[in-house]
């Protein structure tokens, strides 16, 4: 009896530069012996012959750098975005284009419910692409006038409630004189409430309040069975609260045999004294094991552009919104900084504006001054608006950036025509630069913020094409190669596991994307089109729609 | 609950302005007031370790009834807990973080049920504000915090010398005009400044000790004009950092008067007030003349 498994292929994308490709895969314990032909393999030993793959295109399994275990719940409630997603169990939600079929979908999902009281929630509504369109407390009762029903905004930032919920937060009433709260015609709020500290009146009413951070197994379930319908092998949770509750369960659901994915939860550092905050991250390293990485830092250094919260250098934003806020001190960034490199701990930086970016490389590099490292791989997550100059700073301080390339397509408008004016829109994510700049390059998705989808994702570095067909910025596009180089390797790299994942080559994991078309043989722009059979974790198989 | 609701003050400024200090030093001195102590900076539970009698995960219970937690995830939440407590805490205070803008926390914090913003106190260190406020990096977000306070807490006077302490006053004076100053050496500020007096009502009602400021009780021998008395009282020119009681208005209904800096709010009385209104200000600041004419009476 045999333990080597020979996998057949149509294609094998290796990602390796000394044998791009191969026809064969073989497999023990888990990990790659090798890639060829099926010659060139038989010399380890008897094997299984494993032809279901036959016809399929095999590539390291995709590596998304930047994710939220979030997603899996965020699709307990009920899909209300203007672009068609896919929610975990394969069903494609449409994009909604309308106020009236935001409505159809709620009042569906409200007559499905049972308990008459229990809130109803919405997600992703976005309006930016509905000119003219009103959705207020008044639209959303007519969707319940019985139970609280809320529906937040793609942004994130704007929540509108009906007006159960507002009369259960005492809200509804005259003499409200506050900006969160615009008020209708007839003096009462309309239930449109702007900004996230609005929320805090009306959270709980409306079933927004509950701990995100519970890891409550089904909605890591929800969330690993997106991932193996996006050929995702290999993701992160940035950031994660991780409370203990929380980690007891992901530690627990993740040593389950047919859990199909590797999970790298790296730790906010909110909550802690930095001292405490390395404690804690090297004993949760202690917990890892082959599908759960621990022991990783993530900052938030400012907030997000879209949201005009992110803090830009001269001369601001284009639309003249006041600068963006910061979510943590310089010198508490620094001693974080210091400690870590001190203890080499990984840290992940949350920099939207260049600003940020730029707080980060100067203390970065004063830090390094005290405790050279390296290779310490310190990565700018967002990182969007850096410029050459950050991004060669970023190269030579050993720091990697992971872009995020889904913006281009789903604000690039947004970031044309308000936030940041058309020259930075067209440099934004510039991927061409970071990779021209020696810069370790990773690109995401932010899930639940634009969705899963590594393939989408190289799209979007590939094409840099907005919702509206908009080429932004061509001369940051990127190949198709340096694409898929990006969702393996690249965002191996950042995490420290490029010699353990990202390429089909001898004694990696066997961690594959099956697909049914060889992106390299499709048309750059139908790079989102290929379609993905499912993964391969381990040696082990997980079909898309069976897990 | 038909309680009123919970009083909430929120302590803002850059880290290193001293906002701990002045938590130790309110704790000490809360005169049998149950202060909940919310922190967010490091998180951390920054409290002398004399003051504090048991700890548990979420919690610190300590001397005089006084609990102190971290914001944690959901501030909402730990709000309702705490408001939901026997028994309840008299008075909230929330810490921000170093570089939060506390303009947006008091104004969603003004709607909700539960409670009711009294006053958004920055500190703002004498020594190192002046640089800090043309920074390129902090500078907005340390201006923006004066420019959101009701209160300005001027820390470090001793530390900031003459000049320094100069340039620290007219850093505020030309950024909120408007904002009650006042100058604090290691914490020491009458609690009733950070907190509101609590007039105590009754015959016996007298002003409280506030040592280094003034602090007057008015009692107004006739109704007053609800609009004008807050007028007067946000008036920098009487010199009223604070005030709080209750008077009579020109309906012939009783009144909840509550100032600090530019902020007048009216409100419902606490059953069982009388009238009486304390204000407090500098040693030396308060327009005695101008207020007794304000209340309508001879002062004291």
């Amino acid at each position: 009896m045999s333990d080597i498994t020979i996998f057949k292929a149509r294609k094998i994308l290796t990602m390796i530069p000394n044998r791009p490709e191969a026809t064969h895969v073989a497999v023990r314990e888990g990990r790659i012996l090798g890639a060829g032909s099926l010659e060139d393999l038989a010399g380890w030993g008897a094997y299984a012959l494993d032809e279901r793959f036959a016809d399929k295109v095999l590539m390291p399994g995709f590596v998304e750098g930047h994710a939220h275990t979030m997603e899996g719940s965020a699709w307990n409630r009920v899909y209300c975005g203007w672009f068609d997603r896919m929610d975990p169990d394969g069903k494609v939600w449409s994009g909604l284009k309308s106020v009236d079929a935001v409505l159809d979908r709620l009042r569906a999902a409200e007559a499905a419910l049972s308990d008459p009281a229990a809130p109803l929630a919405g997600w992703q509504f976005d309006p930016l692409y509905m000119p003219g369109a009103v959705f207020s407390r008044h639209e959303l009762d007519r969707v319940s006038t019985t139970r609280p029903v809320a529906v937040l905004h793609a942004s994130g930032h704007i929540l509108v409630a009906n007006s159960v919920a507002l009369e259960m937060a005492g809200l509804l009433r005259e003499g409200i004189n506050h900006q969160s709260y615009p008020l209708g015609e007839d003096g009462l709020p309309t239930g449109i409430l702007l900004g996230p500290e609005a929320r805090l009146a009306i959270a709980r009413h409306v079933g927004m309040a509950e701990a995100i951070a519970t890891n409550a197994e089904s909605d890591l379930r929800a969330f690993s069975r997106l991932c193996v319908r996006t050929g995702t092998t290999t993701i992160t949770d940035l950031a994660a609260q991780l409370p203990e509750p929380g980690v007891v369960s992901m530690v627990a659901v993740t040593q389950q045999p047919d859990w199909p994915v590797r999970l790298v939860p790296f730790r906010t550092f909110l909550g802690m004294k930095p001292e405490a905050l390395i404690a804690e991250v090297q004993r949760l390293a202690g917990l890892s094991h082959d599908k759960l990485r621990l022991g990783g830092i993530k900052i938030h250094v400012d907030g997000s552009i879209q949201g005009f919260t992110a803090r830009l250098r001269w001369p601001g934003y284009f639309n003249g919104a006041p600068n963006g806020l910061w979510y943590i001190a310089p010198e508490h960034l620094t001693e974080i900084l210091e400690r870590a490199l001190a203890a080499r701990v990984p840290v992940h930086l949350h920099t939207n504006g260049d600003q940020a970016t730029q707080l980060v490389l100067e203390t970065l590099e004063a830090a390094l001054q005290k405790h050279p490292s390296p290779d310490h791989r310190f990565t700018l997550q967002h990182c969007q608006l850096a410029d050459a100059a950050q991004l060669r700073q970023a190269a030579r301080l050993g720091m990697c950036v992971n872009l995020f390339a889904n913006h281009i397509y789903y604000w690039g408008e947004q970031h044309y025509a308000q936030t940041v004016g058309p020259e930075r829109a067209r440099r934004m994510n510039a991927c061409r630069t970071a990779l021209d700049a020696g810069a370790p390059l990773a690109i995401h998705c932010d899930a639940p913020v634009t969705p899963l989808g590594p393939l989408f994702t190289a799209w979007c570095a590939v094409n840099r094409i907005s919702s509206e067909g908009r080429v932004l910025g061509p001369e940051e596009c990127i190949t198709v190669h340096e694409a898929l180089r990006a969702i393996t390797l690249g965002a191996a790299h950042t995490l420290h596991l490029d010699g353990e994942l990202g390429s089909i080559e001898t004694g990696k994991r066997a961690d594959f994307a099956v697909l049914e078309e060889d992106p390299t043989a499709v048309a750059p722009e139908a790079l989102k089109d290929v379609r993905v059979w499912g993964t391969v974790l381990g040696g082990v198989a997980f079909q898309a729609g069976t897990v | 609950m038909s309680e009123s609701p919970l009083p909430v003050t929120l302590l803002g400024g850059y880290l290193g302005a001293g906002k701990t200090t002045l938590v130790n030093h309110l704790l000490r001195h809360a005169e049998g007031q149950r202060l909940a102590v919310l922190v967010n900076d490091f998180g951390d539970l920054p409290i002398d370790a004399d003051l504090i009698e048991a700890r548990d995960e979420d919690l610190m219970t300590l001397a005089g009834g006084c609990v102190c937690c971290t914001v944690g995830d959901d501030l909402g939440e730990t709000l309702r807990a705490l408001c939901a407590r026997d028994p309840r805490p008299d008075q909230l205070l929330i810490e921000t973080s170093g570089v939060a803008l506390p303009g947006a926390l008091a104004g969603a914090l003004s709607l909700m049920r539960d409670v009711a913003l009294a006053a958004v106190v920055v500190l703002v260190d004498a020594e190192t504000a002046p640089a800090r406020a043309e920074d390129p990096y902090l500078g907005d977000t340390i201006r923006r915090q004066i420019e959101q306070a009701d209160l300005i807490v001027l820390t470090k006077p001793d530390l900031a010398g003459a000049a320094g302490l100069d340039r620290a006053r007219a850093l505020v004076a030309a950024l909120h005009p408007a904002a009650a100053v006042v100058e604090a050496v290691e914490g020491r500020v009458p609690p009733a400044l950070i907190l509101g007096p609590r007039p105590r009502l009754g015959e016996d009602a007298a002003a409280p000790e506030t040592p280094g400021h003034d602090s007057l009780l008015f009692r107004p021998a006739r109704p007053l004009d609800a609009r004008a008395l807050a007028r007067g009282l946000a008036d920098p020119a009487l010199g009223v950092l604070r005030a709080k009681g209750v008077f009579v208005d020109d309906t012939g209904a009783l009144r909840l008067v509550q100032g600090v800096g530019a902020r007048v709010r009216l409100s419902p009385p606490p059953k069982g007030a009388r009238p009486g209104v304390v204000v407090i200000g500098r040693a030396g600041g308060l327009d005695a003349g101008g207020l007794a004419a304000l209340f309508g009476v001879s002062g004291r």
